[in-house]
C-alpha cells in the first residue's frame, strides 16, 4: 500500500533519523503516523510497515498492544479524550468526562452510531496548571467546562 | 494561551526571552537577536571537559525526577569509545502534575537545541533526538520547524557554524506510555520497542540508544544549559541554594487561584510557592495538602509545607521534589479519592514486566475502588499499606516504587478520612476471611 | 577465564570465576534461589523477582540472577527479610492466577505449585475478581491461556534466541500483558512446541496432549528421534501401551531440551489406523491377511527355492532401522543368502567423505564441535529446515561464542540472518563457491564443514583438498537424511562395503539397478518406499516388504510384514555426525515384530545359523567386529552418545555417486513416516517459504 505523498515524503526523511540498519527506530512514528492517515491499524498496514522497516510482525504486534493511542478499531471522525488524573479530578475533569458521555450518549473507548465522535477517558494529557483539560484529535482544550465543551462538539457537528 | 503573567517573585532564566502576553512561539530570528546561539558560539571555542566542569560547577539536578546531578551524567560517557555517542531528550512529559516541558518546546524550541548542540559537543556526539510523547503533536511540529530553521541556518548539520563538528538532530514521537518517562524505557521506544525498561546496569552512558553511549535528560535540563554557559556555573549555582542550583519550572496545580507555570529559584518556600506565585488557594479556603513533586511523590500535609522545595529538603521531609509538579489539595478534596485515582493510573500505565508492579498496582487499584466506593474494612486499608511495602524497593524499575511511595503516604497520613470513608457508607461488608488455596 | 573470586552464601565460602551470577553461585554449592525467569543460555529478564537475596551493604534486595559475584561479597538466600519477600511475590503472582490445577495440564509438574509448596504463600488475602481472559488456540500445536502465563517470558527467548523464529512476543500491558503470537490470532512459526515445555505453568499446552493425562499416571522411555539424521534424545510419555507426548526436559542427549515439531509431534504414526497390525499374503492376486506363521513360511519357502537354484536375490535395507538390524540384515544377504545385491537409500557420500581422509584423525565433527567450533561453514543444505538441531547448534553458538557461520547455497536459509557471510550460487556450483571463501575462513582457529548430496563423490576429495590446504584444523560432517542413514552405511548396506566400509567379498547392484532389473528373482524391500518414485522392471520379481503401513512398494508386494517402528523397538542408532546411541522401547503396537526379530524368525525358517539375534548380542558383536563400532558401553547403556571412530585406510569404494540423493525433506515432511503423522500435516506452513524475504 501507498500512503499520502506529504506522508511518503516525511518516511523517506524519518528512516535516514535512525543509525543504518537501525531503521526499526521509525516503528513506532511510522505506525502513529500511518494510523493518522489510514485511520487503525489494519492488517494491510502492519504488512506495509513490517516490509518497509524490515522487522517481524510479531514485533509490531507488541507494540500495538503496548502503545494507548495505537488502535485495532477504527475510532470516530473526531476522537475526543478527557483527561481525568489527579489535577484534572480536582477541578473537575470527572463531572466533565461524565458530561461528554451523557452529551455523546456514548461510553469510554466507543463510538457514537454515526462515525462523527469517540470517547476516551485519557491519563495526564500534561495540561495540569490548565485543568480540567481534554483533546480532541491533536488539539488541546484548557479550563473546559461542560458549557465549552458542548460549544465545542456543537462546532464541530456544524464543520461536517 | 499557555504563559502566564509573570510573577514577581519569579527568576527568569529559562523564561528570560518570554514577551507576555506574546503566545507565538519564539522562532529563529527573535532568538537569535536576544543573545541566541551565543552559547554554542562560545562552547565551540571550549575543551569539552571545559563543559562540563562548568555544568558540574552550576550544581544543575535533572529536572526529570530522579534529580540526578547533570555534569556527573555527561563524565561518564567515554569520549573516546569508537562507537557513536548520543544525545537524547526526555520529552515524554508524563507525570500527573507536569506541564512545563510543553511550554519549552512549544514556546522557545531553539532554547533546547542550543543545549543539545553543546551536551553533543560535551559528549562528541553527532547525533542527537528529540523523544516527545504522542499527544503534543502541536509542539512536535513546533520543533520540527525550528529544527530545520536551525539546519537552513547552519546551526546543526554536517558542519554546525563552520566549526567541522557535525550535529544532526530529530524528532521522535511516543505513542502514549508514561512508562516511556523512564529513561531506559525511552530508549527501548526509540529503537522502536515497547516501552519495557532495561536492566541496569549497563547505564545508558555505556549503553544507550542502539547499544551507544547515550546521556538521556530532560528538555528542561538541557535547556538550563545555554545560560549556564552563558553566564557561568557558579552564577546558576548562586541562584539556588548549596547543591541544589539554579531555577526551575513549577508546575502549579490543583486547587489555586493562579495555578500556571513559573520559574521560581530552587529553595523558594513551599508556602510562598503556594500562597505568592500561586495566589493562594481558590474559593478562600483552606490548605489541606500538598503533592510536591507529581503522583509519585509522597503527600505532605499542610504543616509540614513550610519548608524550602529544593531536592535536599524535600527528600528531609519525606517526599521529593520530582518533576517540578506541585499539586494543591484544599480542605475538601477527596484524599481516598484522589489516591484511587493514582492506583488506577499506575495500574494502567504499568508495563506488566514485572510481578510486584504488574500484580501490585492493579490489587491496588481494586481495593482502592472499593475503599473509595466506602465498601472496603480497616484491614483493607492496612493492606493498602503493606502491599506498597511488598512492592517498594522489589520491582525492576521505579514505577512500582511510584505507585507505593504515595499509596504507603497517604495511607500513614490520611488515615482518618480512610476510615471515615468506611463508617459513613452504609454498606454491610464482612471482613473477608484468608482465602485457602486449592493448590496445596 | 577470569580470576576466581570467594563470596559467601548463607555462611558458606564459595569460590568462582569472577562474573558468575549469584544465582549460578549459589548452585555450586548446593544452594537453590528459586526463580521463574532465570533460564540458562537465554538473556537476564530479572522479572519475576523471586530470586530476591540480600546482599550486605545493600539496601535494596537484588535479584539473585542478574547480580554478578563480587570478591567479599555476603549473601543471605533465606534471611527473614528474603523469605517475606519471596513469599509476597508468590502471593502476588497468585492473586490472578486461576487455581484450576485440578483440570491443569501442568498440575504435578508446575513450578508455581512446586513454589507455594515450598515456600508456603498458603492463603492469599486477595479477594477482588481475578482478571480473566479465555484461552486461545494458536495452532494444531499449541494453545495458550492467558490467565494462568504469569509472563517468564520463557517462551520468547527460546523461540526467538534459540531458533531464530522470532514467532512470539509481549503485548498489552499492566495486568493484561500477555504472549501474543507472531499473526495476532495465529502462530506461524516452526511449531517445535519448546514454549509449551519451557513453560512453568499451564499457560501454554500442546494440542496433542491437553486433558488428556497425568504426569504421575504416564510412563517414560527416553529414546531416540526417529525422523531426521539429527538423533535428538526425545522422551516418549507412554500411558496404557500409547505414546501420548514426547519431550526431553531433563535435557540428557545430544540435544539437551531442543527437538523441532518432528522430535515433539511427530510420534503419532505409532498409532495411526493404517498401522499394518496382520501379515499379508497375496492370494489370488489379492493381500489377504494371514498368521505370522502362513506369511514366514510362504517367505522362507520362495527364499529357499531361489537360493537353491541360485537365482537372483535384491535387497533394499533402510533408513530408519536399528544397526543391530542392519548388521543382520547384511549378513542375512551375504552369509544366509549368497547375494550380493544389497544396498539402500543413499543421501550422503560418506564411504567418499571417509576415503578422502584417509591417514588423518580427529576429523569427524561431533553435534557438540558445532557448538564450539569458532567457524562453522555449510554448503549446499537447508539446515534450519533439514536438521533443525545442527542448525540449533550453530546458532546456540553464534549466540554464546560470536561464532562465524558462512552459508553457500542454491537459495536463501535461515542461517543467513546471523551469517559471516552467505553465498547464492547455481545448484551444482556449491563447491566452487565455498572456496571463494577461502581467506575468511583461514581467519578462524578451527573449522566444521558441513555438506549436503551437492557436493557427492569426485567433488568430495575436492572439498576435503580445500579443507586441508586452508592450515587450521577442520572437521567434516556429511549431511544425511534419515535416523539410522549413516548406520545403514556403517553396516554395510551397501553393494561394494561390508560393515565399516571394508571391500565386501564381492560387488553387488545398486538400489537403482536392482529396481531396473528385469530378472529380479526376488526384492526384499526392508523399512523403504522405492516404488513411489520408480517402478520396478521386474514382472515376475517375488517382492516381500516389512514395513508399518501399506505404502506403494507394499501394495505391490507378494508378501507384507507388519514392523514395529523405531519407538517400539530396543537396540542403536548412529547419527550424521557417527554418534552412537541407544533406543528404548516405549510402546507396543500390537501384531507387529521388530525387523530383527522377523529377520531372525526367517532365519529360523530357512535353518541358517546367523547367530542368536537378540539386539543385545547383535550389538556386542558389532562391536566386536566392526571397525570403529567398539564404543564404550557405559556411555550408551546410561544413554549417552558415544562416537564413533571412523576407518582410517582408503575405502575401496565404486562411488556410483550419481546414486545419492537427498530426499529434501523439510521441517513438516519425513519420508513415509510423516505422511502418516496427523500432526505433521495438520501444522504444515508452507515449509521452506518460511523465511523467504
Amino acid at each position: 500500500m501507498t500512503f499520502s505523498p506529504e506522508l511518503e515524503a516525511k518516511f523517506a526523511k524519518m528512516i535516514q533519523n535512525y543509525p543504518p540498519g537501525r531503521q526499526k527506530g521509525a516503528l513506532i512514528p511510522m505506525l502513529l503516523f500511518a494510523q493518522d492517515e489510514v485511520g487503525s491499524m489494519t492488517p494491510e498496514l502492519i504488512d506495509e510497515v513490517s516490509k518497509r522497516l524490515k522487522v517481524n510482525r510479531v514485533e509490531i504486534e507488541e507494540v500495538i498492544g503496548y502503545y494507548t493511542m495505537l488502535t485495532r478499531e477504527p475510532r470516530g471522525k473526531h476522537h475526543v479524550q478527557i483527561c481525568t488524573n489527579v489535577s484534572c479530578m480536582l477541578t473537575g475533569g470527572e463531572e466533565l468526562y461524565q458530561h461528554a458521555c451523557k452529551k455523546l450518549g456514548i461510553g469510554n473507548k466507543q463510538k457514537t452510531a454515526d462515525g462523527q465522535f469517540s470517547l476516551e477517558e485519557v491519563e495526564c494529557l500534561g495540561a495540569c496548571s490548565w485543568a480540567p483539560a481534554m483533546m480532541v484529535d491533536y488539539d488541546f482544550h484548557f479550563n473546559v467546562t461542560p458549557e465549552k465543551l458542548d460549544g465545542l462538539i456543537e462546532s464541530l457537528k456544524k464543520t461536517q | 494561551m499557555l504563559l502566564n503573567e509573570p510573577h514577581p517573585l519569579e527568576v527568569k532564566v529559562l523564561t528570560r526571552r518570554y514577551k507576555y502576553p506574546q503566545q507565538d512561539p519564539i522562532w529563529l530570528e527573535q532568538y537569535v537577536a536576544d543573545e541566541g546561539y551565543d552559547a554554542i558560539r562560545k562552547a565551540l571555542t571550549m575543551q569539552p571537559e571545559e563543559i562540563i566542569e562548568e555544568v558540574k560547577k552550576s550544581s544543575l539536578r535533572g529536572r526529570g525526577g530522579a534529580g540526578f546531578p547533570t555534569g556527573l551524567k555527561w563524565s561518564f560517557v567515554d569520549r573516546k569509545s569508537p562507537k557513536p555517542k548520543y544525545i537524547v531528550v526526555n520529552g515524554d512529559e508524563g507525570e500527573p502534575g507536569t506541564c512545563k516541558d510543553r511550554i519549552i518546546m512549544g514556546h522557545e524550541p531553539h532554547r533546547l537545541i542550543e543545549g543539545c548542540l553543546i551536551a553533543g559537543r560535551a559528549i562528541g556526539s553527532n547525533r542527537g533526538w528529540v523523544y516527545i510523547r504522542g499527544e503534543y503533536r502541536e509542539y512536535i511540529d513546533i520543533m520540527d520547524r525550528a529544527i530545520q530553521e536551525a539546519y537552513d541556518k547552519g546551526y546543526l548539520g554536517d558542519n554546525v557554524l563552520g566549526s567541522g563538528w557535525a550535529f544532526h538532530l530529530s524528532t521522535h514521537t511516543g505513542a502514549g506510555s508514561y512508562e516511556c518517562g523512564e529513561e531506559s524505557a525511552l530508549l527501548e521506544s526509540l529503537e522502536g520497542k515497547r516501552g519495557n525498561p532495561r536492566l541496569k546496569p549497563p547505564f545508558p552512558a555505556t549503553s544507550g540508544a542502539f547499544q551507544a553511549p547515550t546521556i538521556v535528560n530532560n528538555v528542561e535540563t538541557y535547556s538550563a544549559v545555554p545560560e549556564i554557559i552563558l553566564k557561568g556555573g557558579e552564577w546558576f549555582a548562586g541562584l539556588g541554594t548549596p547543591r541544589n542550583g539554579g531555577t526551575r519550572l513549577v508546575c502549579l496545580s490543583g486547587h489555586l487561584n493562579k495555578p500556571g507555570v513559573y520559574e521560581v529559584p530552587l529553595g523558594m518556600n513551599m508556602m510562598t510557592l503556594i500562597n505568592e506565585v500561586g495566589g493562594g488557594v481558590w474559593k478562600g479556603r483552606k490548605l489541606k495538602a500538598v503533592i510536591p513533586g507529581g503522583s509519585s511523590s509522597p503527600i505532605l500535609r499542610a504543616e509540614e509545607c513550610d519548608i524550602p522545595a529544593d531536592y535536599d529538603s524535600l527528600a528531609k521531609a519525606g517526599s521529593m521534589l520530582g518533576s517540578g509538579a506541585t499539586v494543591v489539595l484544599d480542605e475538601t478534596a477527596d484524599i481516598v479519592k484522589v489516591l484511587a485515582r493514582l492506583m488506577a493510573f499506575y495500574a494502567h500505565e504499568s508495563c506488566g514486566w514485572c510481578i510486584p508492579c504488574r500484580e501490585g498496582t492493579t490489587w491496588l487499584k481494586k481495593i482502592m475502588a472499593r475503599l473509595d466506593e466506602g465498601v472496603g474494612t480497616k484491614r483493607d486499608i492496612d493492606m493498602v499499606d503493606q502491599l506498597a511495602q511488598g512492592m517498594m524497593g522489589r520491582t525492576f524499575c521505579a514505577l512500582g516504587d511510584a505507585a507505593a511511595m504515595p499509596a504507603m503516604s497517604y495511607v500513614r497520613k490520611f488515615r482518618e478520612e480512610f476510615e471515615a470513608k468506611i463508617q459513613s457508607a452504609q454498606v454491610f461488608m464482612p471482613a473477608p476471611q484468608t482465602q485457602p488455596l486449592v493448590v496445596l | 577465564m577470569a580470576d576466581p573470586i570467594t563470596l559467601t552464601i548463607d555462611g558458606r565460602q564459595v569460590k568462582v570465576p569472577a562474573g558468575t551470577l549469584v544465582i549460578e553461585a549459589a548452585k555450586t554449592v548446593g544452594i537453590e534461589v528459586p526463580s521463574f525467569c532465570y533460564y540458562e543460555g537465554f538473556s537476564l529478564q530479572a522479572a519475576c523477582r523471586m530470586c530476591l537475596v540480600e546482599v550486605e551493604k545493600m539496601p535494596k534486595l537484588q535479584p539473585g540472577c542478574t547480580l554478578p559475584a563480587a570478591e567479599g561479597m555476603v549473601v543471605y538466600t533465606e534471611s527473614p527479610k528474603v523469605v517475606e519477600a519471596r513469599k509476597g511475590m508468590l502471593e502476588f503472582l497468585l492473586s490472578n492466577h486461576p487455581l484450576d490445577c485440578p483440570v491443569c495440564d501442568k498440575g504435578g509438574e508446575c513450578e508455581l505449585q512446586d513454589m507455594t509448596f515450598r515456600y508456603g504463600a498458603g492463603e492469599s488475602r486477595f479477594v477482588e475478581i481475578k482478571h480473566h481472559v479465555d484461552e486461545k488456540q494458536w495452532s494444531p500445536a499449541v494453545y495458550y491461556d492467558a490467565a494462568r502465563c504469569i509472563l517468564c517470558y520463557r517462551c520468547i527467548r527460546v523461540c526467538d534466541e534459540g531458533l531464530g523464529v522470532g514467532a512470539l512476543g509481549l503485548t498489552y500491558r499492566g495486568v493484561a500483558a500477555e504472549i501474543t503470537p507472531s499473526h495476532g490470532d495465529h502462530l506461524e512459526c516452526d511449531e517445535c512446541g519448546w514454549c509449551i515445555d519451557v513453560c512453568p505453568v499451564g499457560a501454554l499446552t500442546s494440542g496433542t496432549y491437553r486433558y488428556k493425562s497425568r504426569p504421575w499416571e504416564m510412563s517414560y522411555a527416553g529414546t531416540i528421534c526417529t525422523h531426521c539424521s539429527d538423533g535428538c534424545k526425545t522422551t516418549l510419555s507412554v500411558r496404557n501401551g500409547e505414546v501420548i507426548r514426547a519431550n526431553n526436559r531433563d535435557r540428557s542427549g545430544v540435544n539437551g531440551e531442543f527437538l523441532c515439531v518432528k522430535g515433539r509431534f511427530g510420534f503419532d504414526f505409532v498409532h495411526s489406523e493404517e498401522r499394518l497390525q496382520s501379515p499379508l499374503l497375496r492370494k489370488d492376486g489379492k493381500l489377504e491377511p494371514v498368521s505370522w506363521s502362513e506369511a514366514l513360511a510362504a517367505v522362507a519357502a520362495r527364499f529357499g527355492e531361489v537360493k537353491a537354484r541360485n537365482g537372483k536375490f535384491g535387497i533394499l535395507g533402510s533408513t530408519h532401522t536399528t544397526n543391530e538390524e542392519n548388521y543382520f540384515l547384511q549378513k542375512f544377504a551375504r552369509q544366509g543368502l549368497g547375494t550380493a545385491n544389497i544396498d539402500h537409500h543413499r543421501s550422503g557420500d560418506v564411504p567418499a567423505l571417509l576415503d578422502a581422509l584417509s591417514g588423518k584423525t580427529g576429523k569427524l565433527a561431533s553435534s557438540a564441535d558445532l557448538y564450539n567450533a569458532k567457524a562453522a561453514l555449510v554448503i549446499g543444505s537447508d539446515l534450519a529446515q533439514q536438521h533443525p538441531f545442527l542448525a540449533f547448534q550453530l546458532r546456540a553458538n553464534f549466540r554464546h561464542h560470536q561464532a562465524a557461520v558462512y552459508t553457500v547455497t542454491s537459495g536463501t536459509v535461515r542461517e543467513e540472518q546471523y551469517a559471516a557471510k552467505s553465498l547464492h550460487c547455481e545448484a551444482g556450483q556449491e563447491l566452487a563457491s565455498a572456496q571463494s571463501l577461502a581467506e575468511d575462513l583461514k581467519k578462524h582457529g578451527d573449522l566444521v564443514i558441513l555438506f549436503g548430496d551437492a557436493v557427492r563423490g569426485q567433488a568430495v576429495s575436492q572439498l576435503v583438498a580445500f579443507g586441508e590446504s586452508l592450515g587450521i584444523p577442520v572437521k567434516y560432517v556429511c549431511l544425511v537424511d534419515y535416523a539410522n542413514s549413516r548406520g545403514a552405511m556403517d553396516m554395510g548396506l551397501l553393494p561394494d562395503l561390508g560393515p565399516g566400509y571394508h571391500a565386501a567379498p564381492a560387488v553387488g547392484l545398486s538400489r537403482d539397478e536392482m529396481l531396473a532389473a528385469a530378472d529380479l528373482d526376488v526384492l526384499w524391500v526392508v523399512g523403504s518406499n522405492p516404488f513411489k518414485t520408480t517402478a520396478p522392471a521386474g514382472t515376475k520379481t517375488f517382492t516381500v516388504v516389512q514395513d508399518l503401513f501399506l505404502t506403494e512398494t507394499a501394495q505391490r508386494a507378494d508378501v507384507v510384514l507388519p514392523a514395529a517402528s523405531a519407538y517400539e523397538k530396543n537396540g542403536t542408532v548412529t547419527n550424521v555426525c557417527g554418534e552412537v546411541q541407544r533406543l528404548k522401547q516405549g510402546p507396543k503396537v500390537m501384531g507387529t515384530k521388530s525387523d530383527l526379530e522377523i529377520f531372525g524368525l526367517l532365519a529360523k525358517e530357512l535353518g541358517l545359523n546367523l547367530g542368536i539375534w537378540t539386539a543385545d548380542k547383535v550389538f556386542e558383536e558389532i562391536r566386536r567386529t566392526v571397525p570403529g563400532y567398539n564404543v564404550p558401553l557405559p556411555v550408551i547403556a546410561t544413554g549417552g552418545a558415544a562416537q564413533t571412530a571412523a576407518v582410517n585406510g582408503g575405502v575401496p569404494s565404486k562411488g556410483k555417486p550419481e546414486y545419492i540423493r537427498s530426499a529434501g525433506d523439510t521441517l513438516f515432511t519425513s519420508g513415509t513416516l510423516g505422511r502418516y503423522s496427523k500432526m505433521l500435516n495438520r501444522v504444515m506452513e508452507a515449509p521452506g517459504q518460511l523465511y523467504k524475504p
